[in-house]
């Protein structure tokens, strides 16, 4: 594979091959692969660390509430750290969901028209 | 022994060092048999770093879950939870959730771009030679600290498991383990190693299962109850035993959680492990079957922990050996006597040799693919010589990791692991999530990130009351630090995010046409390695 670098603001013409990436890249098909991957997997990465951060932000600063007692021994704080893990199994099984209807099918497809041009 | 209230138990110590011997051998012996069986397909860089990415998910995904539940995680998070309680818990749920990162950001990206090593994705787009160094050299320096953290358990280890107490017969028994390490390296490549990691996660976590429902049993499945024992013991059920003494504590603790979660997805014999598999759908695959049973082990450090404070008591803990690191072989004890302490004891030696042999690998391949075919031959190294280097840097590594698990037997494990963790999260992962999702990032940002990242972690770990200037320092005699933090994740990772941005921004270098082509690849699988399999 021949690594072609560019300095400079000034972009020299693309070769044949950097010419046909450059037009997978503005297909419609793919800037809609694109843009549905996008939109699920950087919100859920955020909500995932968020919520995350939250669980530790309170374990150091709401500690009375974290320490209530809701079932015999296990406090808010337990419960809240086991739904951390119910999270994370959720998020997994979702996005598995959502990649094998959503992205498989498509991202399928365009490696498909890009073989059939000997680009892949 | 593991304790002195054991120690009256003499007699059955030799007993119980021929049982430790015998399992140990035993899985030493099984895993070898696959070892050689895999050496037959040993030949070409392809098969030495990667197995030919001929393993399915399910079968990656136990050997992920083999790499990442290293020493640090069974001995050590059991440890933290039976003598801290809640604050131990959060190692638990931070090297959890760090999956996600793994999972949704990086897996399947990571697997379509590159081939053999991280620095196979980072200079994709960029000025190649630079920054394969830079990535090559955060890679060795990473696996270092991860290794060396494995070999100096190995040591406190072999003195619960086969009873040597001398320094200089621990440091034999740590040569052992490197140079059985090396071995499996040397004979069976990525897909000898690749079983071992598989043997050792059914291992280990059926192990842990075992014990767990075993506790649970001896509290008549009253959780609660065992919740409640342990916390009169001593492992607190309320957060802030640990870290909420003072604000500076609170601080660290946060700086702690961020380099945790983080960290994952930048460690270099992880993400290694994507590129075993011939497609990334079933890279995809391995993650989710990683974090079922890594999510699964470490609910059973919970019951492990608390069992521990509440059967063993930590105090008792506290005071063995091995510290808080021997929690979980006292439990054992405890539990099933002998028997069950050389079951389990065998088992975390075997995680240590586990883990050790994917850094190796992981390290060695870096060396080798990175440093000297990419960066001294252009790509262009001698036939067949590849593989030989890659065989000469594992045992050189090998022989460098027996060395510093030498002189650091008896160190603060958990340390050089967050070690790690946090460097791979400040040098590392920026510039992995800035390749993938920044089509302006360029070389200067992502050595500024690296080289950056790299330095700024470790110097605030070199001034940091961890390594001088406290009781439990490294140097407690000698102080020089400044940096009041011992965690320097808080500090560090953001800075690396921000150098990268500079960096690029201040470059005038566009490398859009190359961007784009990894994009498309990225996410289409386009050409991507192995893609012939995929079906």
């Amino acid at each position: 594979m021949s690594k072609s670098e560019h300095h400079g603001a000034g972009l020299p013409a693309p070769t044949e091959r950097e010419a046909a990436y450059l037009s997978v890249l503005a297909s419609p098909d793919f800037q809609e692969l694109r843009a549905k991957h996008r939109n699920w997997v950087i919100p859920a990465t955020a909500g995932g660390l968020s919520f995350y951060f939250l669980y530790v932000v309170m374990s150091i600063f709401a500690v009375d509430f974290m320490s209530q007692k809701v079932i015999g021994n296990v406090n808010v704080g337990l419960i809240f750290g086991f739904l951390q893990f119910v999270a994370t199994f959720a998020v997994t099984m979702a996005y598995v969901r959502f990649a094998d209807r959503e992205l498989d099918p498509r991202s399928a497809k365009i490696r498909a028209e890009m073989e059939a041009e000997g680009l892949a | 022994m593991i304790a002195t209230g054991l120690r009256a138990a003499a007699t059955e110590q030799i007993g119980n060092t021929g049982l430790n011997i015998a399992i140990f051998t035993g899985f030493v012996a099984l895993t070898l048999i696959f070892v050689i069986r895999a050496s037959r397909t040993n030949k070409t860089t392809a098969d030495m770093y990667t197995g030919g990415a001929a393993f399915t998910g399910r079968q990656n995904g136990f050997a992920i879950s083999g790499d990442y539940l290293s020493a640090a995680s069974f001995l050590g998070i059991a440890g933290a939870i039976a003598l801290s309680g809640y604050d131990g818990f959060l190692y638990s749920v931070g090297f959890l959730v760090a999956w996600v990162v793994a999972l949704l950001l990086v897996a399947e990206l990571l697997r379509n771009t590159g081939r053999f090593t991280m620095a196979d994705v980072l200079s994709f787009r960029m000025q190649e030679r630079p920054v394969r160094t830079a990535a090559a050299i955060s890679t060795l320096v990473v696996s270092f600290f991860y290794l060396l953290a494995q070999m100096a358990g190995a040591g406190g280890l072999v003195a619960l498991l086969l009873n040597v107490t001398d320094k200089t017969g621990q440091s034999l028994v740590i040569a052992g383990v490197g140079a059985l390490m090396i071995v499996y390296v040397l004979v069976g490549g990525m897909k000898g190693t690749t079983y071992v990691q598989i043997i050792k996660a059914i291992l280990l976590i059926g192990a842990a299962l075992l014990m767990t429902v075993w506790v649970l049993a001896q509290y008549g499945f009253n959780f609660s109850q065992l919740l409640g024992d342990g916390a009169a013991a001593g492992a607190s059920l309320e957060p802030g035993k640990k870290y909420g003494i003072d604000s500076l504590s609170k601080i660290d603790f946060f700086s702690l959680s961020i380099a945790l979660v983080l960290g994952t997805a930048g460690l270099p014999h992880i993400l290694m492990r994507f590129y075993t598999v011939p497609t990334a759908k079933e890279a995809r695959k391995s993650v989710v079957w990683a974090i079922w049973l890594i999510g699964l082990f470490y609910l059973f450090t919970l019951t492990l922990g608390y069992g521990a404070a509440a059967l063993v008591g930590p105090e008792k803990i506290a005071a063995a050996p091995g510290g808080a690191n021997s929690a979980a072989p006292m439990l054992a004890f405890e539990l099933g006597g002998t028997l069950l302490l050389g079951i389990v004891s065998a088992v975390a030696f075997a995680t240590i040799l586990a883990v050790v042999a994917g850094l190796t690998i992981t390290a060695s391949a870096s060396f080798a693919h990175d440093i000297y075919t990419n960066v001294i031959h252009h790509g262009n190294s001698p036939d067949g010589k590849e593989v030989k280097v890659a065989r000469i840097a594992a045992i050189v590594i090998g022989i460098v990791a027996i060395l510093g698990g030498i002189a650091a037997n008896g160190q603060n494990i958990a340390f050089l692991v967050a070690l790690a963790f946090a460097i791979a999260a400040s040098a590392n992962l920026p510039t992995i999530l800035f390749s993938l999702f920044w089509k302006r990032f360029n070389t200067r940002g992502c050595l500024w990130s690296i080289y950056g990242g790299l330095i700024i972690t470790v110097g605030l770990i070199f001034f940091s009351p961890a390594v001088s200037g406290a009781e439990t320092s490294m140097f407690p005699n000698q102080d020089w630090s400044w940096f009041p933090l011992a965690n320097p994740g808080l500090v560090s990772i953001p800075l690396a995010f921000a150098l990268g941005i500079i960096g690029t921004l201040t470059s005038s270098e566009h490398l859009e046409y190359k961007a784009a082509e990894m994009e498309v690849r990225a996410i289409t699988g386009a050409g991507a390695e192995g893609k012939a399999i995929s079906h």
